[in-house]
């Protein structure tokens, strides 16, 4: 049994028909093929999967596509706007805030999120925004010196949040 | 593609409105489906195998956070993160604003709900400590119209609550006292083996206090609520009687966070033996007691009390 579930993804609409258990997730990487969202420990502890669901990041193995129906969902792919990198990328690039990779998208959809809350969050903001996610590689230190990079080089916000 | 963890097949219904919500979970083996932060791990691992999902994350009217009638109502909807945000909550609940700080990590309160936690019924959960410390009620909704529950009597057991199929739980009501001569205070204390993890132990506080004609303070009310040790209802009932009339200082504390102790269940598991549990409910609880005087004091325009 299938529902169709459609989803504006990166300001794209898709829609699917799937079966009402399949998580967002899968939904994103395998249905779409954005592949950039990752999907680690499966129990909501990791963040890896960390997209934005109406705005807001959530875990994406622990919500059913089937709750972003009618939705806006946003992925790390959307990040790069016209071939220029968010700052928050430009941080990580500047900052080595990434070694195997496989956190980072996650850390960065949410670094991203922070700073259209708080552009210019305190060391201890940024280590409580990313509380729950883990970076596997422990890179945490560059991490936190990539989203402060990112608050020291705003540049020219061309997509703050409000406008997707 | 082969996934690790995925939920068994399920139906999935979006409510649009709280009668239609009301109206597919009269069918049996139906779920009210809120952030899906409990629900859906536990039907990742099976221990939750429902026919049918209903979705109620539409439902607007089931979210706010207002005073009203000398009530904190907060919606069974409310976010984790809107409990945090809520100024008018923290004003006169400091006790919320403690416990949301600590209740897994940002990300997953921005998902999680109030109503979510309390239903969920997880013997370690955070809010159902904090609520019944408050003696808070629940209002459950079902076709036949409202019913409301004192906080300390929802919980059946672990995972389990008084609301019956065809209801869903639609706010949490928390009596907001008049002005107490002494002041009133709350506050809550946990701890946790790393960030954003589950209480190895934990304990609420809620005191009101009243002057004497000495210019002495005793305490007029005391609400202790912990967590995850195996407290009847989250409660501890014979330290509250027993603050009851004496003075809020650091001995009644002790004596009352050493009766908690006594009086609780924890069981040794993987976040630490018994002996250690009990010996984090007689601190914890003297420790939420002795902040939560001190905010009394405080609202009260008193100096605060030494530490
Ligand atoms: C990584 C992680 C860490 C966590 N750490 C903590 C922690 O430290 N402390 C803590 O207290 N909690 C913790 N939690 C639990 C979290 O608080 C709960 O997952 C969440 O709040 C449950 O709310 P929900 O809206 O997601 O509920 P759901 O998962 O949607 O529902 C949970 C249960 O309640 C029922 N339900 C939900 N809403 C209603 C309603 N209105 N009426 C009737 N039934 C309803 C559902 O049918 C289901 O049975 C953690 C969760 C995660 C994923
Ligand atoms: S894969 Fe979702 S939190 Fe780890
Ligand atoms: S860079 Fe490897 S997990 Fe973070």
């Amino acid at each position: 049994m299938t529902m169709r579930v459609a989803v504006t993804v990166n300001g794209t609409e898709y829609a699917r028909d799937v079966e009402p258990r399949l998580l967002l997730i899968h939904f994103i990487r395998d249905e779409l093929g954005l592949t950039g969202s990752h999907w680690g420990c499966d129990t909501s502890n990791c963040g890896s999967c960390v997209v934005w669901l109406d705005r807001k990041p959530v875990k994406a193995c622990t919500v059913l596509a089937a709750m972003a129906d009618g939705r806006i969902v946003r992925t790390v792919e959307d990040l790069e706007r016209d071939g220029r990198l968010d700052p928050v990328q430009q941080g990580f690039v500047a900052c080595h805030g990434l070694q195997c990779g496989f956190c980072t998208s996650g850390m960065m959809m949410t670094a991203r999120w922070l700073l259209d809350r708080n552009p210019d969050p305190d060391e201890a903001e940024i280590r409580e925004a990313i509380s729950g996610q883990i970076c596997r590689c422990t890179g945490y230190e560059n991490i936190v010196r990539s989203v402060r990079w990112a608050a020291q080089n705003p540049g020219n916000p061309e997509h703050p949040a409000e406008t997707l | 593609m082969l996934y690790m963890q995925v939920p068994a097949h399920v139906e999935y219904e979006r409510a649009t409105s709280v009668d239609h919500a009301l109206a597919l979970l009269s069918r049996p083996d139906t779920r009210v489906l809120a952030g899906g932060h409990s629900l859906i791990p536990m039907m990742k691992l099976r221990l939750a195998q429902p026919e049918m999902l209903v979705d109620i994350n539409g439902l607007a009217e089931l979210s706010s956070i207002k005073l009203d009638a000398g009530q904190l109502r907060i919606g069974a909807l409310a976010r984790h993160a809107d409990l945090l945000d809520s100024a008018l909550a923290g004003r006169h609940f400091p006790i919320f604003h403690d416990a949301e700080r600590v209740v897994a990590d940002p990300i997953v309160r921005l998902w999680g709900t109030v109503g979510g936690s309390l239903c969920q019924a997880d013997p370690s959960e955070d809010l159902s400590a904090a609520f019944a410390a408050t003696h808070a009620t629940a209002v459950i909704r079902g076709q036949d119209g409202d019913r409301e529950v004192p906080i300390r009597e929802f919980h059946l057991g672990p995972y389990q609550t008084v609301i019956a199929q065809g209801e869903l739980l639609a706010e949490v009501r928390v009596p907001v006292a008049g002005p107490a001569k002494g002041g009133s205070g709350s506050a809550y204390e946990k701890v946790a083996r790393r960030v954003g993890d589950w209480s190895v132990a934990a304990a609420g506080a809620v005191l009101r206090l009243d002057g004497k004609p000495g210019g002495n303070t005793v305490i007029a009310q005391a609400g202790i609520g912990l967590t995850a040790v195996g407290a009847e209802h989250f409660v501890a009932a014979e330290a509250e009687e027993y603050l009851r009339g004496r003075a809020p200082d650091d001995e009644s504390f002790a004596a009352a966070g050493r009766i908690a102790a006594e009086h609780c269940h924890p069981v040794a598991d993987q976040r630490g033996p018994e002996d250690y549990k009990r010996h984090l409910v007689a601190e914890l609880t003297a420790r939420a007691l002795r902040r939560a005087a001190g905010r009394a004091a405080l609202a009260a325009g008193r100096a605060g009390r030494k530490k």
